[in-house]
């Protein structure tokens, strides 16, 4: 197997995912690990502007894997297309975003390789000529060392945030961009998809709030959101919620803050009753400084917490607002 | 489906320090409790057999009655303790195995698990079975060539996208409201059929692990967080103390 490393960047709709930088900035530091060779992929109808954006950082090469079949994205298309193109151009290393995208073709396209994808990955280690990829498990109440057992082609994807975008390496001059054109037969893609829309015109916009008052299911009650509305209202802050809270219908689904809901970093982020969870720790981790309350003191929020307490938020806020109150005058 | 330690259950590590200890309480991995109720609400709309299946020990079939006291026909599971510690490529081969005589029209999933996070298992079957597939699943509706689904994007985007069956969905946690099984529910599961199929009937169609979990361990905490102590009144004046001097933000 070639040892070289390859990034799959996302485009939707003919627009990059910024995402995908944190991906090169991943591949980046595996090829300074391990010597191998960093290469990137666009995958589209359309979209060399793209190639040529990535092709700016320090890569060995940009493939701009070509065909009217890939516009709009379908799995069955993308997976037919990357495999026509990693068969012409294999690599050991396959990496790309944890992005919904990505999860709705990367397992078949393993798959149909019959191969693996790591997913959702945090962190990587090169011990013994091993690559070591790290992944929360259990909800983020561990982490595990995971490694690759096969012999074809590994792919990996990295949930937000693990890597930082503003780390990518530019490169001395533009690298060479490659044009693929691979085929999609007729009959390949089954299903048939609509035009992406959004539901309804945002209420709120979280991302630009200095202050936010999250609540998960430590609240227990819908007539509890009140509370932390009235600490939201006292502290100068936009009131969120994780997912569950949003589902059950007890706050609108525009205050919803993870990997489904909005990606916030504020000034000061205070959860309540929040566990942590993966997918809402995705949407707030960049935040300045983090408070959490929440009586178990295991609860996976308190590993990313500045400050935390652990304890009965029903005691601890109504306090809060007082103090708060107090000290605003 | 799948059984997964409790939410709130302490977990601690074994002693080879490569999994948990298993002597926690168990649930339904919740992802997977809306597949089963969108599954339940289809077949009252449209008629049909809702059948239930679950990889894993014995204790796993506590799922399985859960599931049939809520409304499933049968169930069929995979009994080992061998399929906990299979990879989502493993696993999906395994189910393709169990159910290769079974004639589904529909297949629905979790979105992920709560123990492993792979977000993986449901499109590997769909491509194993050859049926087409949709993710990340918010409604679903019959029409003349099959099915139209709402799919959840990120950042509020949504998209429908008609499949035509078989096919495989996974479903978004939060789809609808779970039912919770009645009295007569849970008496009348205890006639419903539950196949078992052991781990020699599947042991063809699986290969090793191509993800291998060297180590688990709890995660080196890369912020120093300071625990703010006593009672609430004074952690009250402790936090308000931090807001105004450390993150000036009153």
């Amino acid at each position: 197997m070639a040892e070289n490393v390859l990034v799959i960047v996302e485009q939707r709709e003919g627009k990059l995912n910024r995402v995908s930088w944190e991906t090169i900035a991943a591949g980046q530091a595996i090829a300074a690990l391990t010597g191998w060779t960093l290469e990137a992929a666009v995958v589209g109808s359309g979209v060399a502007a793209i190639a040529a954006e990535v092709a700016a950082k320090k890569l060995a090469r940009v493939y701009d894997v070509e065909s009217p079949g890939l516009k709009p994205y379908t799995p069955d298309a993308f997976v037919h297309g990357l495999r026509e193109f990693l068969e012409k151009h294999p690599a050991a290393l396959v990496l790309m975003p944890h992005t919904y995208q990505v999860r709705d073709f990367v397992p078949k396209l393993a798959a149909a390789l019959q191969t693996t994808a790591i997913s959702d990955v945090i962190g990587v280690k090169y011990e013994g000529g091993k690559l070591i990829f790290t992944r929360q498990m259990f909800q983020g109440k561990f982490v595990a060392d995971v490694s690759f057992a096969g012999t074809g082609i590994c792919f990996v994807t990295f949930q937000n945030g693990s890597f930082r975008a503003d780390k990518v390496e530019a490169g001395a001059a533009a690298a060479p961009v490659e044009t693929v054109t691979v085929e999609i037969p007729a009959g390949v893609v089954r299903n048939k998809p609509q035009e992406v829309f959004k539901e309804a015109k945002q209420a709120v916009d979280l991302t630009q709030a200095e202050i936010i008052v999250s609540v998960g299911r430590g609240i227990k009650e819908q007539k509890n959101i009140e509370l932390a509305k009235q600490l939201a209202d006292a502290i100068g802050g936009e009131l969120a919620a994780s997912r569950p809270i949003c589902d059950s219908g007890w706050l609108p689904m525009d205050r919803q803050i993870g990997s489904s809901g909005q990606t916030v970093a504020p000034k000061l982020y205070l959860a309540l009753g929040i566990s942590g969870a993966i997918q809402h720790i995705v949407g707030m981790k960049g935040s300045r400084s983090i408070i959490a309350i929440n009586k178990d003191a295991e609860a996976p929020i308190f590993e990313i917490a500045d400050y935390a307490v652990v304890g009965n938020l029903f005691d601890i806020v109504p306090a809060l607002i007082e103090e708060v109150k107090k000290a605003r005058g | 489906m799948k059984q997964v330690p409790q939410k709130d259950a302490p977990l601690k590590l074994n002693e080879a320090g490569t999994w948990i200890r298993e002597d926690v309480s168990y649930e339904v991995n919740e992802p997977d409790a809306f597949a089963l109720e969108e599954a339940l609400r289809q077949k009252e709309k449209h008629t049909g057999e809702v059948v239930v299946v679950t990889a894993g020990p014995a204790r796993a079939s506590q799922v399985l009655r859960e599931a049939l006291a809520k409304g499933a026909d049968r169930a069929i599971h995979l009994e080992d303790n061998a399929f906990v510690g299979l990879d989502a490529y493993n696993t999906a081969r395994a189910i393709a195995a169990a159910i290769k005589d079974e004639k589904f029209d529909l297949i629905f999933t979790g979105l992920q698990s709560d123990d492993y996070g792979y977000a993986q298992t449901g499109v590997i079957l769909a491509e194993i079975l050859g049926w087409p597939h949709a993710t990340i699943i918010m409604h679903i509706e019959k029409n003349d060539a099959g099915i139209r689904v709402k799919r959840e994007l990120e950042a509020g985007f949504f998209q429908y996208v008609d499949v035509p069956l078989p096919t495989v969905l996974t479903i978004q946690s939060g789809i609808n409201k779970l039912r919770y099984a009645t009295l007569i529910g849970i008496k009348q599961a205890k006639t419903k059929p539950m196949r078992k199929v052991t781990l020699a009937e599947v042991q063809s169609a699986i290969g090793g692990n191509l993800q291998k979990i060297e180590k688990l361990y709890v995660p080196q905490k890369s912020k120093n967080t300071e625990f703010l102590e006593g009672p609430p009144a004074e952690v009250a004046k402790k936090l308000v103390e931090k807001l105004k001097n450390e993150l000036r933000v009153i």
